[in-house]
């Protein structure tokens, strides 16, 4: 359980625009191991999917976009300098993705079965017909009904729900030690959220994937999440187990997060205000110095805070905090 | 207000979508009556038919009082300022060639002619530190703001012309959760402050309990439950409200707790099951659930629900 199969460190990607140079996200590290699941929590304009796309080499070439840092996949290598002939092999292989709307990302004039087969037999150079034979054994897997007569389905035929349950498929086909889900459930109904969320969990005890889970929502977290890491303006401000984390958020970002979240229990807390935290994200182009989360933050000390940029700290050996009064915070 | 409105809107010759489907509520005076439903649930078109945006098929909307059901354009126009919209999407209802000033002002230029442009300016004014923001915005584009942001200037759209009467439809469903907050702590605000009635859509209970007096939920274009909003959560009375509890995720790791995972997908509105529409997915659903459409009855005082089955204990998520 404690073989890493992803590790990223320093990761950075930058996005020349007309609007000057964005750094949407700067220096993440983490470490992704067999069989768990990392939470990457944030806002819009965290830099979650930005960091997420960066892993998988789907963000857009040089100049306009600039990534540094490493990205270790275990048995491939560095994945951030692989040329992208052998990216190929890896991407949907060794590591997959399922997006956030799977209307748009599944091929509108394509058969399902035909699109589940493909990684098949581009990867594993099946045969057309194995290919479809295991697509039908994936779409089972994944829960879909009648998979054999389902192969012949256009996506424009089949519901949200089990959209989702054919990207899933396809990313799941070739076995891939690395899931990662970007707001996978999202644009989908909450009962068929919950549907969604108790098949990737199914799934990944069967397999023991390791899985990169992007949300914004913090119930989906709560759910699938082994470790968490919250993301704020870029970059990462806390990351703890995801018990410790709900438990004794450190960050006053996580905890501001944690309490704006309306709750339906206790039933007492329901006609009483939400706790939000005041003003906005700030823009990623023009970050203020030092803490970015400074302007919003309710326990701000502006000398300190805003005299430069708090180092990410081990509170322990697996809950790291970036705020300079997290000592003081805490008692 | 009571609208009862069975509506059918035609999509082709032979076949029909009851997109809602004999739904009947009332919204009291000052209150906010939260509308809780998935997609497709019809929550959107009750929404705008009671608004009289979209005609209903068969039933009748009150307002104030007053039969609206078949008022004419010409006939509803001074009763409009009375009744106003909050969109969904603060990128999409905002005309992004328009400063926030005159976005705000043109409820004033179409429905209160005889303002000056003096009297106007200072309206917008009101209207923007209404909302929590400043007037110095007015001659500001949209895009030079937040998701939030935007959506304060949409409710500053909604309130220029001081309506008693409000339906917010998904109003905090496209913000991120630190701004849904102080979007629903504003609502909260301008309802205590200005008296509104807000009739409030949304597809998220938790959000939907934090600013509603009274819950209904709906399903496949039928209200299913309507309670006080306390009573709908400590006791759902409607096999879907409890499902529907029970699937939303808890924002917290220690409540992992068994839940009702429901088979299959909502059905088509265009070829609903018989009887029950909620049926072919509730776990108490029997034979006769699939005869009769059951009425909402009133269960408890105040508290009405859908289902054959009154004399059934929900099990809760086991």
């Amino acid at each position: 359980m404690t073989e890493p199969v992803l590790e990223v460190s320093g990761l950075s990607v930058r996005f020349r625009t007309d609007a000057g140079v964005v750094p949407a996200v700067n220096d993440v590290s983490f470490v992704l191991k067999r069989g768990e699941t990392l939470a990457l929590v944030g806002e819009s304009g965290s830099g979650k999917s930005v960091t997420s796309l960066a892993v998988m080499r789907l963000t857009p070439a040089p100049p306009g976009c600039e990534v540094r840092g490493r990205a270790t996949l275990s048995r491939v290598g560095e994945l951030l300098s692989l040329p992208e002939a052998q990216m190929r092999e890896v991407r949907g292989s060794r590591i997959a993705m399922v997006f956030q709307e799977p209307m748009t990302s599944l091929n509108p004039v394509l058969p399902i079965g035909e699109q589940i087969a493909e990684p098949l037999r581009y990867h594993r150079g099946m045969a057309r017909a194995a290919a479809l034979r295991e697509a039908a054994k994936l779409l089972e897997l994944v829960g879909i009904p009648e998979p054999g007569k389902r192969l012949a389905s256009y996506p424009h035929q089949l519901s949200g729900g089990m959209r989702q349950r054919v990207m899933i498929a396809i990313a799941l086909a070739c076995d891939p030690d690395v899931l990662i889900a970007d707001e996978p459930t999202t644009a989908l109904d909450v009962t068929v959220q919950a549907q969604i969320l108790e098949l990737l969990k199914a799934l990944q005890a069967r397999t023991g994937m390791a899985m990169l889970f992007i949300t914004h929502n913090l119930g989906v977290v709560a759910e699938v999440a082994d470790r968490v890491m919250v993301m704020y303006a870029g970059r990462v401000v806390e990351q703890a187990p995801v018990r410790e984390l709900f438990r004794a958020p450190l960050m006053p970002y996580t905890r501001g997060l944690l309490r704006s979240v309306p709750k339906l229990a206790p039933l007492e807390a329901l006609g009483a205000p939400l706790t939000a935290i005041p003003g906005n994200v700030p823009d990623p182009a023009n970050l203020p110095g030092g803490c970015a989360f400074a302007p919003r933050c309710a326990d701000v000390r502006k000398v300190v805070c805003e005299a430069e940029l708090p180092e990410l700290d081990a509170v322990g050996a697996e809950h790291l905090v970036r705020c300079v009064r997290w000592r003081e915070l805490a008692a | 207000m009571h609208f009862p409105l069975p509506r059918r809107s035609p999509l082709g010759p032979r076949e029909t979508v009851k997109a809602v489907d004999d739904v009947s509520f009332s919204v009291l005076q000052g209150e906010v009556l939260g509308l809780v439903g998935e997609s497709g649930s019809g929550k959107t078109t009750v929404g705008r038919t009671v608004l009289r945006l979209m005609e209903p098929s068969g039933g009748t909307i009150r307002f104030r009082g007053r039969d609206i059901t078949h008022l004419s354009r010409r006939a509803l126009r001074p009763i409009r300022p009375d009744m106003q919209l909050v969109f969904q999407d603060p990128f999409a209802s905002l005309n992004p060639r328009m400063t926030i000033g005159s976005i705000v002002e043109t409820p004033l230029l179409i429905h209160r002619k005889e303002l000056g442009r003096i009297e106007r300016r200072d309206r917008v004014a009101d209207a923007l530190r209404l909302v929590g923001m400043s007037p110095d915005f007015a001659n500001r584009f949209p895009h030079e703001f937040s998701g939030g942001q935007r959506q304060r200037v949409g409710i500053a759209r909604a309130l220029m012309l001081r309506p008693g009467f409000l339906v917010a439809d998904e109003p905090v469903s496209a913000l991120d959760v630190s701004i849904q907050a102080q979007v629903v702590n504003l609502l909260r605000e301008l309802r205590a402050e200005l008296g509104l009635s807000i009739l409030f859509i949304a597809h998220d209970l938790a959000v939907i309990g934090h600013i509603s007096d009274r819950v209904a939920v709906m399903y496949l274009g039928r209200l299913v439950e309507l309670a006080p909003t306390r009573a709908l959560f400590q006791t759902p009375r409607h096999p879907y409200t409890e499902a529907l509890l029970s699937a939303a995720p808890a924002p917290d790791p220690d409540l992992r707790r068994g839940r009702i995972v429901l088979a299959g997908d909502p059905p088509s509105a265009i070829n609903p099951p018989s009887g029950c529409r909620f049926r072919t997915r509730c776990r108490y659903a029997e034979p006769a659930c699939a005869t009769a459409t059951p009425p909402l009855q009133e269960v408890a005082p105040g508290h009405f629900s859908a289902c054959r089955r009154q004399e059934l204990v929900l099990q809760g998520a086991g």
